[in-house]
C-alpha cells in the first residue's frame, strides 16, 4: 500500500475536465485507489465521487494506492496532480 | 374533418425561418419519480431494465459527442465526455443495483434518490460556485437514463419533418435532435441567448424560445406553423393561416435576396449622414453569418456564453484564444467585448437563493467582488487587441464608482501584462453599457468617464418600469414604446453627445425596424442588432432623410401611451416600406 499526499495546482480545481482525466488514468490500472479529504473518502475510480470531493485549488488530498501495480500508479497519478492537470 | 382554430402564440424568435410541419412532445423533466415495490423475483428484471437504460444513454451521448464534434468548439464537448464517464461509473451504478436488491424499490426513484444524495453534497459542503455547478450536469445524465428506462419516448424515435415542442431542451437535446433533420424548435422556458437558442442559430434551424406554456396547449396530433422571425407559433392553423404563411416565407425570401445587394453599401442617409451597423453575437460561429449580412463590426460580444457552456468560469488562456479568435476574424472592423454578465436571468446555481436576482448580483457586481475571475478576463482582452480593433464594455453600471474600480482593474492588468513584456493596445477603448436608470440620470457625468456608451434596452425598460419580462403576471406591461423609454433613451443620447461621445445601442430595441426612424431622428450613433436585422436596419437609413425623421420624432413626443406611440410608429414604417415584413 502506498500513500501519498498531493495539493490540487490548478486554478479551477477538480472540475469536470480534470476529475474526468483523473478517472480515465486511473481506471487503466488494476490497484485499488481511495482519495481522502478533510476526513471524507471516496474511490477515486468514481468520477461522481471525484465531483463531490470539490477539490478546489490549494486543497491537500491523501492518495492511497493499494494493488500490484500501485507504486506505477502513483507515479502517473501524483505526476498529473504535479502538472496541475495541464492546466497551469 | 375536425375544424381548424388557430391558437397564436407569441414567444421570442430565437432562430430565423418559418416551418409548418407535425409536432412530437419532447417530456424531459421527471420531476415526480414514483416509489414502487417490486418483489424479490423481479429484482434481476428490474436490474438488467437499469443496465439496458444505462447502456441506451451512453450510446446516445457518444453519438452525441461524435455529431457536435464537427459541430461545436472544443470547450463545448468536455460536458458530454464527463457524462460519459458518469454512466460508466462502477462504484456509483454497483451502489444503485445494492440498494435496489435490498429496498426493493424500482430503478427510477433509486435513482433519483442516489443522484440526489450527491447533489445534496456537492451543493451544502462546495464553497466554490463553480464546483458547485457540476450539480447540475449530474441533473442531465439522470434525466437521460430515466427516460431510457420508459422507453416510449426515446429520442432515436422521433421522425425527422417534425417541430419539437418541449419545456426545455439541454445542450444534448438540441443538437442530437438537430441531427434527424427535425423542422424546428418551440420551448417554453428560455431566452434569445439560452443553450437552445444559441446553438439553434448555429445549426440553423427554426426555433422560438419563452413561449411559456406551449407544452400545456398542444396534442400528439397537433399541427403547428413555428416563424422564428417573429417568434410566433400558431397551433392547429387553418388552411388561410397555412396559406398566409406560406406566402409569407416565400416574401422573406424574396426579400432577404433584395436586400442583400444593398446591405453591401454603408449605412447612410439620403442627406449624408453617417451611421454604423454592428452585429450583437455570443459565439464565434455566427461571425461568418454576421460578416455576410453585411455588418460593419461587432457592437456587443457577450462573453457569459463561454461560462454558461462550459458550466465554470474559463481561464485566462482559454479566454484568450476565444477573443483573439474573434478579433482576428473581424479586424479591421472593431469588436466590442462585454465582460461577464452572469446573474439575472443567466443565473448560476449559487444564485438560486437570490429572491430577486435581476436587482441581486450580477454583470459588473460579480466582476468586481471576483478580482480574479475580473482579471483573468481583462488581461485575455487585452492580448486579445493587438489588431487594435478590441474594445471593452462592462455590464451593469450602476455608479460611477463602480465605473472607477473597473478601470482601476483594466490598468492593474496592463501592469502585470507589462510585467510580463506580453503585448496590447495600449490605447484601448473601454466602455459601459447603460441599462440601470441610475446610470441613465447620471449619462453625462459617464460619459466623461469612458470612451464609449452603449445603452441596453431590454434591461433598462424592465428596470424602468419596474416589469419583469419572463413574469407572465405582468410581462404584457413591458413596453419599449412607453413614452418613459422613448424620453429615457432621448436623455441618454443628448447628455452622451453633450460630453462629445458616440452613442450606440445593443438592446432589441435597436433592432426593431418599426423604431429606426425614430432612433435616426434621436442621433443615435451606431445599431448593434441581431445579425439577421442587418440588412433591414441599413436599408431603412439609406432610404430616409434626417429631416422626415425628426418628424416622426416630433410626433412621438407629443404622444403619451406605449400604444398611440407603437401603432403610429407602424404605420408610418408600413406607408414609407411596403415591402417590409414587420412582426407582429
Amino acid at each position: 500500500m502506498i500513500e501519498v499526499e498531493v495539493t490540487v495546482k490548478n486554478r479551477a480545481g477538480l472540475h469536470t475536465r480534470p476529475a474526468a482525466m483523473l478517472v480515465k488514468l486511473a481506471g487503466k490500472f488494476k490497484c485499488d485507489f481511495f482519495i481522502f479529504k478533510d476526513g471524507y473518502q471516496i474511490n477515486g475510480k468514481s468520477i461522481i465521487g471525484v465531483m463531490t470531493l470539490a477539490a478546489e485549488k490549494g486543497s491537500t488530498l491523501t492518495l492511497m494506492f493499494d494493488g500490484e501495480d500501485e507504486a506505477e500508479a502513483a507515479k502517473e497519478i501524483v505526476d498529473l496532480f504535479e502538472r496541475g492537470f495541464d492546466e497551469l | 374533418m375536425k375544424k381548424k382554430q388557430d391558437i397564436l402564440l407569441k414567444g421570442i424568435g430565437a432562430s430565423p425561418g418559418i416551418v409548418i410541419g407535425n409536432i412530437f412532445h419532447y417530456k424531459d423533466e421527471y420531476t415526480n419519480i414514483k416509489e414502487i415495490s417490486i418483489s424479490e423475483k423481479d429484482i434481476e428484471k428490474e436490474i438488467e431494465r437499469l443496465k439496458t437504460a444505462l447502456k441506451k444513454s451512453e450510446l446516445e451521448i457518444t453519438k452525441i459527442l461524435q455529431f457536435a464534434k464537427e459541430k461545436l468548439p472544443e470547450h463545448q464537448l468536455r460536458i458530454f465526455d464527463a457524462q460519459i464517464l458518469m454512466l460508466q461509473d462502477e462504484y456509483f451504478i454497483n451502489g444503485i443495483f445494492m440498494r435496489i436488491k435490498s429496498e426493493l424499490k424500482n430503478a427510477e426513484f433509486i435513482l433519483t434518490d442516489e443522484i440526489r444524495k450527491y447533489q445534496e453534497i456537492l451543493i451544502k459542503t462546495v464553497k466554490d460556485d463553480y464546483l458547485r455547478e457540476r450539480a447540475f450536469d449530474v441533473e442531465d445524465v439522470k434525466n437521460r437514463v430515466i427516460r431510457n428506462l420508459n422507453i416510449q419516448n426515446l429520442p432515436s424515435k422521433i421522425e425527422s419533418s417534425v417541430i419539437i415542442v418541449a419545456k426545455r431542451l439541454s445542450p444534448a437535446d438540441t443538437v442530437i435532435f438537430s441531427n434527424n433533420n427535425i423542422l424546428g424548435y418551440a420551448t417554453d422556458f428560455g431566452g434569445y441567448t439560452s443553450h437552445t437558442a444559441i446553438l439553434s442559430r448555429s445549426l440553423n434551424i427554426p426555433c422560438v424560445v419563452g413561449l411559456k406554456e406551449i407544452t400545456e396547449m398542444i396534442s400528439d396530433d397537433s399541427i403547428m406553423i413555428l416563424d422564428g422571425y417573429g417568434g410566433n407559433v400558431i397551433i392547429n392553423p387553418s388552411e388561410e393561416s397555412i396559406n398566409e404563411y406560406k406566402a409569407k416565407l416565400e416574401k422573406h425570401r424574396k426579400f432577404e435576396i433584395s436586400l442583400m445587394e444593398t446591405s453591401k453599401l454603408p449605412p447612410i442617409t439620403i442627406d449624408r449622414r453617417e451611421f454604423s451597423v454592428v452585429a450583437n453575437v455570443e459565439v464565434p460561429d455566427e461571425l461568418d453569418f454576421a460578416l455576410s449580412q453585411g455588418t460593419d463590426g461587432i457592437g456587443l460580444y457577450r462573453t457569459e456564453q463561454m461560462v454558461i457552456y462550459k458550466g465554470s468560469f474559463p481561464s485566462e488562456e482559454e479566454q484568450y484564444l476565444a477573443y483573439r479568435q474573434v478579433a482576428d476574424k473581424m479586424n479591421p472592423r472593431p469588436v466590442t467585448f462585454r465582460t461577464f454578465d452572469v446573474g439575472g436571468d443567466k443565473v448560476l446555481p449559487s444564485n438560486y437563493q437570490e429572491n430577486n436576482p435581476f436587482l441581486g448580483w450580477r454583470g459588473i457586481r460579480i466582476s468586481l467582488e471576483k478580482p480574479e475571475i475580473f482579471l483573468n478576463q481583462l488581461r485575455a482582452l487585452l492580448r486579445a487587441s493587438v489588431n487594435g480593433n478590441v474594445k471593452i464594455m462592462f455590464p451593469m453600471i450602476s455608479t460611477l464608482s463602480e465605473i472607477k474600480k473597473a478601470k482601476e482593474y483594466v490598468e492593474l492588468a496592463k501592469k502585470q501584462l507589462d510585467e510580463k513584456k506580453i503585448p496590447y493596445d495600449k490605447d484601448i477603448k473601454v466602455g459601459v453599457m447603460i441599462e440601470v436608470p441610475s446610470a441613465a440620470v447620471l449619462a453625462n457625468l459617464i460619459a466623461k468617464e469612458v470612451d464609449f456608451i452603449s445603452i441596453g434596452t431590454n434591461d433598462l425598460i424592465q428596470y424602468l418600469l419596474a416589469v419583469d419580462r419572463g413574469n407572465v403576471l405582468v410581462s404584457h406591461l413591458f413596453q419599449e414604446f412607453d413614452p418613459s423609454v422613448i424620453r429615457t433613451v432621448k436623455f441618454i443620447i443628448d447628455e452622451a453627445h453633450k460630453a462629445g461621445q458616440k452613442i450606440s445601442m445593443c438592446g432589441e430595441m435597436a433592432a426593431n425596424p418599426i423604431t429606426t426612424m425614430l432612433l435616426i431622428a434621436l442621433g443615435l450613433d451606431e445599431f448593434s442588432v441581431v445579425p439577421s436585422r442587418i440588412p433591414e436596419i441599413k436599408k431603412i437609413i439609406q432610404s430616409v432623410t434626417v429631416d422626415e425623421c425628426k418628424k416622426v420624432l416630433e410626433n412621438v413626443l407629443s404622444m403619451d401611451e406605449a400604444t398611440t406611440i407603437k401603432n403610429y410608429l407602424e404605420k408610418s414604417t408600413k406607408e414609407k416600406f411596403p415591402d417590409f415584413i414587420l412582426d407582429d
